[in-house]
């Protein structure tokens, strides 16, 4: 770390550093007070660290057919009668490793949330931007379609963008595009929040001396907009992104329970569960019961930290 | 007295034309809503896929086909075509089933009434169980039994609705055999309307999925009363009240309960909206005969009309229950009145 630093170190000299900084500042601060953030951080980081590592860590390619029997099919977890520790949390209806496929399809449901609260991030600053930037019409149409979304739940609407989608579209390519599919009815669903806190903070610092001394020496419009402004309405929005990081999650969860989200071949936390909820009643929990408990300690974990982060940057609550 | 009097005539006349330039506002608005959601199931109908070639088979020849698409006024221009499907739809008429050939007013008719009961069921599960803890754990904010609420709270809040309900199917109906899994049980038709709260039967059915649907919107319910109630005794009137030497009992009830209502009643108001609406993920766990249980079975064999009218009735169910809430909240708040008037006058 301080072999990277160490070049612009003269630059900065008679400041603390850069780490040292890091350190001292307020939000670390405020976490390590505490310990229920901490706790939530360790569970995540330990989720994500997993999934990341899946192809190293997992015991079984979930993706390969070619390894699956029909003999192993349904094996319960390891520590009950019949059990089999190579197959530690017990085996699907294919004979599918459970731990495996967790592993797989905590990083596809985690990959579908990021990739939809970014698409969302940016359609909804963009659009703030432009709706406080430039006020009148703009912002007229920008927020009266916000408002009407907003009157929906926004799970209802990336159901219905979803569905629609999937019927616009050719059968047979389903299963190949379905992912993006997602990603985009989710983001679609979730723009709102976003262009909204970014539009007000924009009206108030759109009049700040900072800005019209760059209007009036003359910096470009789009300049002012991306290089002056965004920097200063984009903490809040960070806030936002981690607390919709857990409702995208959950949301594709849902999405892939109903059936309308990620197929069975390529299944996330949320498939899973729908493909041992139709095994439930026969007994075997576990295909549905470990994926759930991962889905859940996920979205708690990911909701605790947004709650933090959106207190520690909450001026009131000092 | 006199000019008071007719001072007081006058605001009070003022005050009704604010109301009734309020309520035409909201109307309008809510016709603007309705008339998107109608435009978006409307060009959804119309343009996804052939309505022709859904219709008919393989051998039927151009002129017919052509024919047949003068007949039903695909040809005419796109206002009238739109004009007619509101027309349509206002008549409860969206056409033919895709999957199943028949009407979907109908179809939507017959499914209705297991999607309300069930809604109603839930909300009403919600209030009875939500505002008395709420009351609890905003007069005892540091007993343990207020703790251990909360922190349930926050896992009801973060388990997702799907998950609840498999969790209680596990148990009640697996594990302990004692409640059904899916379905309605036995149900007692009353007219049009389908009853499985007659039953014995019914009400077994109808436990489990009506607990998992409650589970969400009584946490939420308990917060924000718990929220409020904190909010108002801190208020100087309670301060006065108490002072004043009223049971707590009275100051709890007749003064800080009843001033933490209004919002609890709006945001119960909106939440039996999403309620209609996360019917759709519980009557999939629980093969609930409703309308979410149907749209989703639309969706997977692409049944357009379905979809179509099933988007069109919970816009219309959104658009009413904000309105509802909204005058509502006009009338109770008198503090709302007087800020309009402010700003009007």
């Amino acid at each position: 770390m301080a072999e990277i630093t160490a070049p612009g170190a003269p630059a900065v000299a008679g400041r603390p550093g850069r780490w040292r900084r890091f350190a001292e500042n307020d939000l670390l601060w405020s976490f390590r007070r505490s310990p229920v953030t901490v706790a939530a951080a360790i569970v995540a980081a330990l989720i994500i660290g997993a999934s990341l590592l899946a192809p190293l860590i997992a015991p079984h390619d979930p993706y390969d057919l070619a390894s699956l029997s029909l003999m192993d099919a349904t094996d319960p977890p390891a520590w009950l009668a019949d059990g089999n520790w190579s197959y530690p949390l017990g085996t699907d209806n294919q004979g599918r490793d459970v731990l495996s496929a967790i592993l797989y399809g905590t990083r596809l449901s985690l990959g579908v949330g990021v990739s939809a609260v970014v698409l969302s991030l940016v359609l909804g600053v963009s659009l703030g931007l432009v709706a406080g930037w430039r006020g009148g019409i703009a912002d007229t149409l920008i927020m009266r379609v916000a408002d009407v979304q907003l009157s929906f739940p926004a799970i209802l609407i990336a159901l219905l963008i979803d569905g629609v989608a999937r019927s616009i579209l050719p059968r047979d390519q389903q299963n190949e595009i379905t992912i993006y599919v997602l990603v985009t009815a989710i983001a679609l669903s979730y723009w709102v929040h976003f262009a909204r806190t970014v539009r007000g903070s924009t009206m108030v610092e759109r009049n700040k001396e900072y800005i019209q001394a760059a209007r009036v020496i003359g910096v470009h419009p789009a300049r002012i907009v991306v290089g002056h402004l965004l920097p200063n309405v984009i903490g809040p929005v960070l806030v936002i992104a981690t607390i919709n990081l857990a409702t995208a999650i959950l949301t594709e969860a849902t999405l892939s329970f109903l059936g309308v989200g990620l197929p069975p071949t390529e299944p996330s936390l949320g498939t899973l569960i729908r493909v041992g909820n139709d095994y439930l009643l026969s007994g075997d929990w576990w295909i549905s019961i470990f994926p759930g408990i991962v889905l859940a300690l996920l979205i708690l974990s990911v909701n605790l930290l947004g709650d933090w982060l959106r207190d520690a940057f909450n001026p009131k609550l000092r | 007295m006199g000019p008071s009097l007719s001072r007081e005539r006058e605001r009070g006349n003022r005050s009704r034309l604010n109301m009734l330039a309020f309520v035409i506002q909201r109307l309008l608005q809510s016709v603007v809503v309705m008339l998107t959601v109608a435009l978006i199931a409307f060009a959804l109908f119309n343009y996804v896929g052939d309505p022709i070639n859904n219709m008919v088979g393989q051998d039927t020849t151009i002129a017919d086909r052509e024919r047949l698409r003068q007949e039903l006024g695909l040809n005419d221009s796109f206002v009238v075509q739109f004009a007619r499907f509101v027309g349509h739809a206002a008549q409860g008429n969206f056409g033919l089933s895709y999957q199943q050939a028949r009407p979907v007013g109908q179809i939507i008719l017959e499914k209705m009434p297991a999607t309300l009961e069930l809604s109603f069921v839930a909300a009403f599960l919600a209030l009875l169980l939500g505002v008395p803890m709420g009351i609890y754990t905003g007069l005892h904010r540091d007993s343990w039994v207020s703790q251990a609420m909360l922190a349930v709270s926050l896992v009801g809040v973060s388990l997702p609705t799907f998950l609840i309900g498999i969790l209680l199917i596990l148990i009640f109906a697996v594990m302990l055999g004692w409640l059904p899994s899916f379905g309605r049980g036995t149900v007692v038709h009353i007219g049009w309307w389908t009853t499985g709260l007659l039953t014995v039967e019914g009400w077994r059915a109808i436990i489990l999925p009506a607990i998992t649907l409650a589970l969400f919107q009584m946490t939420l319910i308990m917060r924000l009363v718990r929220a409020e109630m904190i909010e108002v005794l801190r208020t100087d009137y309670i301060k006065f009240a108490r002072a004043r030497g009223l049971t707590s009992r009275a100051v709890n009830f007749g003064h800080a309960l009843k001033n933490t209502l209004v919002p609890v009643m709006t945001i119960t108001g909106l939440q039996l909206g999403s309620i209609i609406a996360f019917a759709v993920i519980t009557e999939t766990v629980f093969q609930w005969p409703g309308m979410g249980l149907m749209f989703i079975q639309a969706v997977t064999f692409a049944d357009i009309p379905v979809m179509a009218a099933y988007l069109v009735l919970v816009g219309f169910f959104f658009v009413v229950i904000n309105l509802v809430v909204d005058l509502l909240y006009y009338v109770v708040d008198p503090r709302l009145r007087i800020e309009r008037e402010a700003a009007g006058g």
